[in-house]
């Protein structure tokens, strides 16, 4: 027991002592600074050639979305139909079926948005070349795509009054090149040589001691989830995802996963404060991020560590905590731990099956998703968090009478109701979802053109309710783990959370995008005695309350009908 | 947007090559010096593969150790849990089951002192590993039918524990089908 709690807190300890690095490494790629990696100069500079690109034409925020979206929009059409007709393609040594319409537009949009929302199951679902071609390079250019987008706030916070916010295609391809790659084979040889197949060999079969013949799935999983952590995606390469035995095979596998997913997050906030030059800016906003995991972080481990209350009432003494749905190599406080960090950073990978964990566990899970801003997914966290900054700005400015003022600039309404409606739509297309969802199933249970919706729910009650509030939760947060007894594997999942997925990835990048873009644009005021301290204690509990309340007034009434409805009946 | 079209297609295309091929070939090759080769690390016992290290295999003669409950029959060409919720009836009632089968094929044992482990399933449904508990919880019954001294077969388990990592990082692990080979070969 007390081995788990310190394997926990060695595992962070050791995140925030290769942050730090990473972060100023990052800080001097966007600055185009001497790096050790500049080696890698020439290939980008024959990719440009090639792609007919000038990586110096400096660009203004709406070109950066513009040539974002673009390329986003040919990896789904490519991604779509490479699923469609994986039967057809090469690398398929199982002979799996390509993928049916509505499915690949689900898989293709999920890997696209950096999500990850697997409806499928990656041992009979999906091909080698769809699995390397497909799915692993997405999560490598939607993860750069969420850095990119992130870096050009940065700029934009840190100039006085500009457009010009650098290259989109530059940031981009460098994140590629400089960052996600070279840390990826790093992780991605550590797995190796713990034993996690790398190699294109197909299924294998084996006669077992007693004389069964079983099947053995395998193929190229190390580099694959390498960069399922390292970008903060989080599709499994088998449907166990990280808890299956060749997907994480040992403790140490399990501290690499969970060093690598949370890394680049935390790195990225302090590259904020390196990259701006207002270290204490972004001391305060760690901090609170900090604070945030800490209270979801205690209740999941104590949850988990003591117990299934239900199979204690039979009279099993549970020393090693709730095991269902879990591994005995990583025990259940480092599958609570697991699953607090999953959802805060919208990782979404699991090492033990969230559906089975305590109901409270579960609250914590869909708190993470809600909130989605302590540290979060690769780039996007911050984005996130930027937007309730935005609004707690202008709430401070409203109870102290000033027009409010940030980095210098002032805050205007058109900012504050781009902010408002990025605010607002998370609980919207969570709560329409779920609604819609529960509406389908109790008054047309019998509809055939999808999957009976009766047959939806893995479990009664409270928690079926449950399931389906987190699969909307999950694909709004491009999260994409899920309360996977969900039979979601039909035309109505499909196609409402694939809207779901596109509406809560691509507006709230470009948001904040916008309102940095604009702010940037504006005439810089310096700062004065009367200027609002962002950098502040005060201003990062105002930020918290933001966050706390928005988040409890929107979400409380849901949260109730489901896990805490639960908790209390258990 | 048409500007930005050409740029995006070849830049894809380029990086499909680099991130989809160059890369996990590149780990493919590395991995011929690794343990396994790459292809997943496999055990061999008296001159054949009898299974992968770290994939779950099914023992049902009482002879042996038992590995914990999968929900795919520790067929490894698929993978998963149960997905039942804490308080779900019908999962209950599978609990309650196994509790039962449990106690009637290990009578010495208490029923406190089964492990949990032991009655719930496994995330993947193909968890290779007890934890030394449940391994010593099975020691009367395999003791018994092999008529081998409980003690032996404690240092027998106790032989094929992994300890936590540097010995204060993460739990215990007795990995079954190594510990039920060690257990054959005692003769």
């Amino acid at each position: 027991m007390t081995t788990e709690i310190l394997g926990v807190i060695a595992t962070y300890g050791i995140t925030l002592l290769l942050a730090w690095p990473l972060a100023r490494y990052i800080v001097k790629i966007f600055r185009g600074e001497r790096t050790w990696s500049d080696f890698m100069a020439p290939l980008e500079r024959l990719f440009f050639k090639i792609s007919g690109i000038n990586p110096h034409e400096e660009m203004n925020w709406k070109q950066h979305l513009k040539a974002m979206l673009t390329i986003n929009l040919v990896w789904f059409v490519y991604a779509f139909f490479a699923l469609m007709f994986q039967d057809k393609l090469p690398l398929n040594p199982d002979g799996n079926p390509g993928q049916s319409a509505d499915l690949a537009f689900n898989t293709a949009i999920s890997f696209v948005v950096n999500c990850n929302l697997q409806h499928y199951s990656g041992e009979a679902g999906v091909t080698y070349f769809t699995q390397l071609f497909v799915l692993a390079f997405l999560q490598f250019v939607s993860a750069a795509t969420g850095i990119a987008a992130l870096v050009v706030v940065f700029k934009a916070m840190k100039e006085k009054t500009t457009t010009q916010l650098g290259n989109f295609w530059d940031i981009f391809l460098k994140t590629i090149t400089r960052i996600l790659l070279p840390i990826s084979i790093v992780i991605a040889l550590i797995f190796i040589f713990n034993g996690m197949p790398a190699s294109f060999a197909g299924k294998d079969t084996v006669l077992t001691m007693q004389g069964d013949t079983v099947n053995v799935s395998r193929g190229p999983v190390a580099g694959f989830v390498a960069i399922k952590h390292l970008g903060t995606n989080g599709g499994g390469f088998f449907g166990a995802n990280s808890a299956h035995p060749l997907e994480n095979v040992n403790y140490v596998t399990w501290m690499t996963e969970m060093v690598a997913q949370v890394v680049i997050p935390i790195a990225m906030v302090f590259a904020l404060g390196m990259f701006i030059q207002r270290k204490k800016f972004a001391y305060v906003i760690f901090g609170i991020m900090t604070i945030g995991m800490i209270c979801l972080l205690i209740p999941s481990m104590q949850q988990e560590m003591a117990g299934n209350p239900e199979i204690a009432k039979m009279g099993i003494h549970q020393a090693t905590g709730a095991m269902e749905g879990k591994e005995v190599r990583f025990g259940p406080a480092a599958t609570g731990y697991w699953s607090t960090v999953t959802t805060i950073i919208s990782t979404g990978s699991v090492c033990g099956w969230h559906d089975s964990t305590m109901p409270l566990t579960g609250l914590m899970q869909l708190l993470g998703m809600m909130l989605n801003c302590f540290y979060g997914g690769c780039g996007v966290g911050i984005l996130n968090y930027y937007i309730y900054i935005i609004i707690a700005v202008f709430i401070s400015g409203l109870m102290v009478g000033r027009t409010p003022e940030f980095m210098g600039h002032k805050l205007e309404a058109r900012e504050v109701k781009i902010a408002a409606l990025i605010t607002l739509l998370s609980p919207f297309l969570i709560l329409a979802g779920t609604a819609l969802s529960s509406w389908v199933l109790s008054h047309h249970p019998d509809i055939n053109w999808a999957v009976k919706p009766s047959a939806w729910l893995n479990n009664p009650g409270y928690h079926g309710f449950s399931e389906m509030l987190y699969e909307y939760t999950s694909a709004n947060a491009n999260n994409g783990s899920g309360f996977e007894g969900l039979g979601d594997g039909n035309i109505f999942w499909n196609v409402s959370t694939g809207f779901v997925l596109i509406l809560g990835r691509f507006l709230p990048i470009i948001g904040p995008v916008a309102i940095a873009g604009l702010m940037a644009s504006k005439k810089y005021v310096p700062e004065s005695a009367g200027t609002l301290r962002t950098d502040s204690l005060t201003f990062g509990a105002m930020t918290f309350a933001v966050i706390v309340i928005l988040t409890a007034l929107a979400y409380f009434p849901a949260l109730a009908l489901g896990p805490i409805a639960e908790y209390f009946s258990l | 947007m048409k500007k930005y079209l050409w740029p995006s297609i070849k830049l894809t295309l380029l990086l499909v090559i680099v991130l989809g091929g160059l890369y996990p070939l590149f780990l493919a090759a590395v991995a011929k010096l690794a343990p396994g080769k790459g292809d997943g690390v496999t055990v061999t016992h008296n001159g054949r593969v009898v299974g992968y290290e770290n994939i779950a295999q099914k023992f049902t003669d009482d002879k042996y150790f038992q590995p914990r409950p999968s929900t795919v029959d520790y067929n490894a060409a698929s993978s998963g849990g149960s997905n039942k919720s804490a308080g779900n009836p019908d999962y209950l009632k599978t609990v309650q089951a196994r509790i039962d089968t449990f106690m009637a094929h290990n009578p010495d044992v208490k029923k406190e002192d089964i492990p949990a482990e032991l009655v719930t399933a496994s995330a993947s449904g193909l968890d290779p590993h007890l934890s030394p508990e449940a391994a010593y919880v099975q020691i009367p019954r395999v003791a018994k039918l092999r008529g081998i001294p409980a003690d032996r077969l404690k240092q027998l388990v106790d032989a094929n524990t992994k300890p936590p990592v540097l010995g204060v990082l993460g739990v215990a692990t007795v990995n079954v089908l190594k510990l039920n080979i060690a257990l054959d070969d005692l003769k």
